[in-house]
């Protein structure tokens, strides 16, 4: 049985067909670009790379000119420890010791509405996959998650959906999951947010490239078989915004395996060692389109491929389905011809399927063949990399003034004690601020027995020298809110929490991540918070110190004409020489005093007091300094070098109340506090002192003995240092003057309501 | 002393297991599947994770691998063997053990620090603790939940069978909070909870004096290694 | 092509929490009348002739030893099915 193929010759001779271009996703100038680039009109298949290839998921086209901030906003110094920048499935930094580790988080937003629990699952995959590229073994997973209100029918669904099958997914592969997030807003109703974040180590000779060089290497598929996943799935999905009433399409969404995930990490990783594989990619969006094309491009070098040696699931894909299939869990290797016998020897052991699809050749060409005939023959640059670039418009907002100008600050505030500990309780409790325990005890933080913290510690620690104790923690935060008020300062605000994260756990800071998820980039407002949250995250970079090793962009994040919030997830991994040397996030000893670092300004604007007592959002962001941050780090490193830290958690959302109760709960230790000298040093009622969210604030416990030293340390660096309580052990939670807790009656308010709604 | 840990497709605390025979003092050695040859091991571990992707059933599929063949004759001969999590289902499915082990009943997975008691110390695998001793061993799983005839139940009861049950909390529906069963012999025992997972100080559950250093798993491995040497 | 179909059920008298929550939820969106669910596995062996009396046996073994756990499952039936 023959399919009529489109071949190039045919295309030759049918200059005129018609071709559905704009159905794929194409505008007319970029099929006009494409003939101009082929001299010819472009193959069905060759039009379908170059429409999945050229869609804003795989090309970044809008977001192009101002990622390159990001690498061009860097000085020597910075860098001097990256050894993979940006542009590469993921970066890579060195960590000491001969050891390194890559890191990023990706979003697969679209496909979890309209599926949940693939669209989750195979989230998780395609990451630690781009992680197993690098050379590296995957060494955990952490999770960032937005649904909409708690109250809405179709928000469970998603929910339920999502959590198993992130649970589903790492579990199976063997991955701990050592932390993320969960937030819960009426924005994200029709648009959820699944960002997913893979970390893995490996020793420097060990690094991996995705690229084709050497002329004669063999190009190898290997892993599961290819079938209908998907397909369309990255140009259609990912640009497609939905309308009001729902989903409109279901199309073939990719279903994961993670059996088959777990075989070839290690699979792959023995491959590694034997030294067989010469470069590596793996097959995420646009599948073998994306594979063949940016192989040859890294490489600077072309590829001669035959499609009917595709393994397939499903006899009756076309050539054009095969090229566009996503199908999971598969790679694309280089492999040299002297070492085919060694690779085949190892994929067999390991029972995974492979096929030699072709080889590498000198000319920058990419020839795809189907039997004889010849349907694509293109330069792969144009497709991987010199794809359109757009600047598109840019537009200040028509409604920010009003918001800037309607502050929370006005809004009424509590004026007795037992209304105060109503308002505590209500935020403690508000699904936001609640604990998400009932999600994250479905997922495994303890496999591989390298976890030194996890949730609900600030950051998530990983082990990564048995010898040594080196270890990485990594945070990663958001918050839409602030974005909303101000897209640049709202994008610092998330840096400067997940470097805070990082240092409260005793790590020191030294690269950043991100995932931007964004409205639609044909919307000139949402262009505008783009550009100014890129430049806001690459200006505190280089204020930091601390470069971007790589990231994702979603856009078309929105229903209708609504758009959410502009959502960058900004992770921000850190380095601990041994992580005995890590710090819990509460305390655990009686009878320690307690710390509070820092300044606390009334600053309740975008707060979690405002969103929960009084359903606002308006006025301006809290003022972030990341000046002061990195003085806060680096107190945190030198006291702890010390070993003066007992416990240490940072101050974010829900204020020092917030960071209290999470301090006692984690060990189930009470403590007696007082506000009184916080709010006569910096000038703040009662309820700027428990819920304001100023920044640069760190709450510290000390043993007796140390007291001395770090008060001390803290006033040689001029970090503003106030004791505001001691810990005890009677199980009680004593907020002076306005609270008092058992601890029994804590958990349950904290506890309690995310399984009441979920579980 | 050397304690052999099995590795099927889709096995995921092998290195734990492996470490915790290190930190009691033994030599791991990796067994394959796909080899009938045990390698003159001592004892065998089971580890959990999710052999074959827990296809058809968990541990349905390598219970028939030829590593298993070897193991069930040596365990029948007196061979410690330990089922930890996914290895437990392994010997339940290869007969080993009996009843069956079926989804959670509240249908989620379930990753927590498990209170559990040792209700059986004559065996090759708990010969180190005391009798009625309450551990805290990390359990995590979807399918942990211990079913059994009635008659099997009254059994294992009525034998003294039962190795371990939860303590506190039944975390997935177990009958009679069966975490754990040893054989009649004693040297074949299965449990859900996780001992690899609390050894090493640092990376355990947390206790009352510092986060994560429970090592109430260390035993497991001890005991073994004190089983080897009285015989 | 020829198939043997096997059907296996989870045992009568034991545990079946997948179809009980199944039932649960039935019964919450408003059909009272499903009092219960059980939920069991259809498997196809697929073969290139049609089975041999001997083959059919051979099934029949490999549904009780394998395709199902005697301790927790019943093998409901056996069939040939030729398509």
């Amino acid at each position: 049985m023959s399919i009529a193929v489109d071949t190039t010759k045919e295309a030759e001779n049918t200059p005129d067909k018609a071709q559905p271009w704009n159905e794929l996703g194409l505008k007319q100038e970029e099929y006009d670009r494409i003939k101009e680039i082929l001299d010819r009109r472009p193959t069905s298949a060759e039009l379908a790379m170059y429409s999945v290839m050229w869609s804003e998921h795989c090309s970044y086209k809008s977001s192009k000119i101002y990622l390159r901030q990001f690498g061009e906003k860097v000085t020597p110094e910075m860098t001097k420890n990256l050894m993979v920048g940006m542009g590469e499935n993921a970066g890579v930094v060195d960590i000491g010791e001969g050891w390194a580790v890559t890191f990023k988080v990706e979003s697969h937003n679209h496909p979890s509405y309209i599926e949940p629990f693939q669209g989750a699952a195979t989230g998780v995959g395609g990451i630690v996959r781009d992680i197993l590229t690098m050379g590296a073994r995957p060494i955990a997973v952490m999770d960032q998650l937005r649904f909409g209100a708690v109250d809405h029918p179709d928000t469970a669904r998603v929910v339920n959906g999502v959590v198993s099958g992130i649970s589903f997914y790492g579990n199976c592969l063997g991955l701990p999951n050592i932390g993320g997030e969960t937030v819960f807003d009426k924005v994200y109703q029709g648009n959820p947010l699944v960002n997913a974040l893979s970390v893995g180590a490996l020793r420097h000779e060990d690094l991996k490239l995705a690229k084709a060089s050497n002329p004669g290497d063999l190009v190898i598929l290997f892993g599961a078989r290819t079938g209908a996943d998907g397909i369309g799935g990255v140009s259609v999905l990912a640009s497609e915004t939905f309308d009001s009433e729902g989903p409109s399409r279901r199309p073939a969404v990719q279903v994961g395996d993670p059996f088959a995930e777990k075989v070839l990490i290690e699979c792959a990783l023995e491959l590694y060692a034997a030294q067989v594989v010469a470069g590596i990619q793996d097959l995420g969006g646009a599948g073998l389109s994306c594979a063949t094309s940016e192989l040859a491009s890294n490489g600077n070098a072309g590829m001669r491929v035959q499609l009917k040696n595709v393994l397939l699931r499903d006899e009756s894909l076309t050539p054009e389905e095969i090229l566009m299939s996503e199908s999971q869990e598969r790679m694309m290797a280089i492999v040299p011809q002297k070492d085919l016998q060694a690779f085949t020897d190892i994929v067999t052991k390991h029972e995974v399927e492979f096929s030699v699809m072709g080889e590498v050749i000198s000319e920058p060409r990419l020839y795809i063949l189907w039997g004889d005939e010849e349907i694509v023959n293109v330069p792969p640059r144009t497709v991987a990399h010199d794809g359109p670039v757009y600047e598109r418009p840019v537009a200040y907002p028509s409604w920010i003034d009003a918001l800037n100008a309607n502050s929370a600050a006005t809004l009424p505030r509590a004026n007795s004690a037992e209304e105060l500990k109503k308002q505590i309780s209500a935020i403690v409790s508000s699904p936001n601020q609640a604990s998400k325990s009932w999600i994250t005890d479905q997922y495994d933080h303890y496999v591989g027995g390298n976890t030194a913290l996890a949730m609900p510690d600030d950051s998530g620690m990983v082990r990564v020298s048995e010898e040594s104790g080196l270890g990485v923690a990594i945070a990663t935060d958001a918050n839409g809110k602030y974005c909303q008020l101000d897209p640049y300062q709202g994008t610092q605000l998330a840096l400067a929490e997940s470097y805070r994260n990082v240092a409260a756990s005793g790590a020191s800071p030294m690269a950043v991540t991100n995932c931007l998820n964004f409205g639609s980039p044909e919307n000139p407002e949402v262009m505008w918070q783009f550009k100014q949250s890129t430049a806001g995250l690459a200006d505190g970079c280089l204020e930091l110190g601390i470069p971007v090793t790589g990231g994702n962009v979603s856009f078309y994040n929105q229903t209708g004409d609504v758009a959410i919030y502009p959502t960058p997830v900004v992770g921000v991994l850190g380095v601990i020489d041994d992580v005995a040397r890590r710090i819990p996030s509460g305390w655990q000893d009686e009878g320690n005093n307690i710390y509070l670092l820092g300044i606390t300004r009334d600053e309740l604007d975008g707060s979690a007091w405002a969103e929960t007592i009084h359903d606002h959002l308006g006025g301006k962001p809290p003022l972030v300094s990341l000046k002061n941050e990195k003085a806060l780090a680096e107190l945190m490193l030198g006291a702890n070098l010390q070993g003066l830290i007992a416990s240490a958690h940072d101050l974010s959302e829900g204020g020092l109340a917030q960071a209290i109760i999470e301090s006692s709960l984690r060990f189930g230790v009470g403590a007696r506090i007082w506000l009184n000298e916080i709010m006569e040093r910096d000038n703040v009622d009662l309820t700027a002192a428990l819920f304001s969210e100023s920044t640069g604030r760190m709450l510290i416990s000390v043993g007796r003995e140390d007291d001395v030293k770090f008060v001390g340390l803290c006033e040689a660096r001029n970090i503003p240092v106030l004791r505001i309580g001691v810990t005890d052990s009677t199980k009680e939670l004593i907020i002076q003057d306005v609270a008092s807790y058992t601890m029994d009656e804590l958990t349950r308010t904290h506890e309690g309501t995310i399984p009441e709604l979920f579980g | 002393m050397k304690i052999g840990v099995v590795t099927f497709p889709g096995t995921l605390d092998d290195r734990d297991a492996k470490r915790a025979v290190r930190l009691a003092g033994a030599e791991p050695v990796s067994l394959w599947h796909a080899d009938k040859d045990l390698h003159k091991v001592d004892a065998v571990i089971l580890p959990g994770g999710f052999s074959f992707g827990d296809y058809l059933r968990c541990g349905a599929i390598a219970a028939q691998a030829p590593v298993m063949e070897t193991i069930i004759d040596a365990a029948y001969g007196g061979l410690p063997v330990l089922g930890i999590c996914n290895g437990f289902q392994i010997l339940v499915e290869a007969n080993l053990l009996p009843g069956g082990l079926i989804r959670n009943e509240h249908q989620h997975f379930i990753c927590r620090d498990q209170k559990l008691i040792v209700e059986n110390v004559d065996t090759a695998w708990t010969n180190q603790f005391t009798l009625g001793q309450e551990i805290t061993i990390p359990l995590k799983n979807g399918e942990g939940g211990y079913i059994a005839k009635e008659e099997t139940l009254k059994e294992l009861e009525g034998e003294g069978l039962i190795a371990f049950r939860y303590s506190e909390v039944n975390p997935n529906g177990s009958f009679n909070n069966i975490a754990g069963l040893r054989n009649a012999k004693g040297n074949v025992v299965g449990l859900m909870p996780h001992p690899e997972h609390a050894v090493e100080p640092g990376f355990g559950p947390d206790t009352d004096k510092a986060m994560r250093s429970g090592v109430d798993g260390l035993n497991f491995f001890s005991s073994v290694i004190n089983w080897m040497v009285k015989a | 092509m020829p198939k043997i179909i096997v059907e296996v059920m989870p045992k009568a008298d034991l545990l079946d929490p997948a179809g009980k929550a199944v039932a649960s939820s039935l019964q919450r969106k408003g059909h009272p009348e499903i009092t219960n669910v059980r939920i069991g596995k259809r498997i196809e062996l697929h073969y290139s002739d049609v089975p041999t009396p001997k083959q059919i046996e051979d099934a029949k073994e490999i549904a009780a030893y394998f395709l199902s756990n005697g301790v927790i499952e019943d093998v409901v039936s056996v069939t040939v099915e030729d398509l």
